[in-house]
């Protein structure tokens, strides 16, 4: 497959793409600090091994 | 050349981050942003911060989700109606299907997150509003009765309660009273601006109450139910999210609001027009300010608990 220059399409569309892209990087951030939230908070407790092997 | 011709055609119009963004009612969203996040600070449990910010987050994308469904569904009479025909569908920015998809992939996140994020009740919430507001009211009673804008109110009532449930998990009366508040709110709220709006609800073909009842009936709804508003918004100031703060605002802004609406059903016709809805656009402008201070009165309270000087 050969390299081709940019389409149009490709520019017109920089804001769009950046935009999606920024929200989805904040997404993942966003469920990360709600991951060590909850895993931090006092009433957090693990799974017994015996439930995990149920 | 097919790419040539995609490239010129007249029509053609990239859709932008901001247009998806419209699609999601971004004014309504900070509304309930503020009530969603009035009712978890009310609450008499504390959630940490960052479940907190979550929390709002999802609600708010849950109601923009909601924005879009409706957007979706209304594009038709959106495009007929003044104020909303520049639009993301009937402007032709956003294909009508995009608006579909997105509506529905929001609610489905907003849903599962807020559930990861709080509670269950509080996702089952989430999800009863955002179907509530796009099936209940956009399809079924907006076009088949001009009692559409009360009951439909119960959709942007719903905000302050599941932000309650996001911090206690239950359901309690103060939660209630929030909803009682904006419910009985949106239906003076909403026939002040259909009085001065007058020609869109008429084109678009809307039962509003101003078309099926006239206006004279209109006028005197307003203020039957700016009565039964004034009564409960300061009742409310003597239950546990009420104290003094609360009271001082709701005594000056319900008096204000009660002679607005009784100046509006006073007037005819005749003397409205000939102003140009003066009384009505005041009345309207006012009745925003009044619910952003009687939940920002709530919030304050809520606030200086802890030191000892709110509520009680």
């Amino acid at each position: 497959m050969t390299l081709r220059p940019e389409h149009a399409l490709h520019t017109r569309r920089r804001g769009r793409n950046v935009g999606v892209g920024l929200l989805l990087g904040g997404f993942v951030v966003l469920v990360l600090a709600l991951t060590v939230a909850k895993v931090t908070s006092g009433d957090f407790e693990l799974p017994k091994a015996e439930e995990l092997s149920q | 050349m097919a790419d040539a011709s995609y490239t010129h055609t007249p029509q053609e119009y990239d859709t932008q981050l901001g247009d998806y963004f419209a699609l999601l009612k971004p004014r309504v969203m900070s509304l309930v942003v503020f009530t969603a996040f009035v009712g978890l600070l009310a609450a008499p449990v504390a959630v940490n911060p960052i479940v907190a910010f979550c929390a709002i987050l999802f609600i708010a994308v849950g109601a923009g989700a909601s924005g879009a469904l409706n957007m979706w569904w209304d594009a038709d009479i959106d495009g007929v109606m003044r104020r909303t025909a520049k639009r993301p569908i009937p402007s032709g920015r956003v294909p009508a299907g995009e608006a579909l998809a997105l509506g529905i992939a929001l609610s489905g996140l907003s849903v599962m997150m807020l559930g990861l994020a709080a509670n269950l009740l509080a996702a089952a919430l989430l999800a009863f509003t955002i179907f509530f507001y796009a099936v209940i009211y956009s399809m079924w009673l907006k076009r088949s009765t001009p009692q559409n804008i009360v009951i439909g109110g119960a959709a942007g009532a719903f905000p302050p309660v599941i932000g309650w449930v996001v911090a206690t998990g239950s359901f309690s009366i103060e939660a209630w009273l929030m909803f009682a508040l904006i419910f009985m709110w949106t239906p003076p709220h909403f026939w002040a601006l259909a009085l001065f709006m007058k020609s869109d609800y008429n084109d678009a073909d809307v039962p509003m109450l101003t078309v099926t009842h006239g206006r004279r009936a209109t006028r005197l709804h307003i203020l039957v139910y700016t009565i039964l508003l004034v009564a409960l918004a300061i009742c409310t100031g003597f239950t546990a999210i009420g104290g003094p703060l609360y009271l001082a605002v709701a005594v000056v802004l319900n008096t204000l609001f009660l002679k607005g609406a009784i100046d509006i059903w006073r007037r005819d016709e005749a003397v409205a027009e000939a102003d140009g809805y003066t009384v009505e656009k005041k009345v309207f402008r006012l009745s925003l300010w009044y619910l952003f201070a009687h939940f920002g009165a709530i919030l304050l309270e809520a606030l200086l608990r802890p030191v000892g000087l709110g509520g009680w």
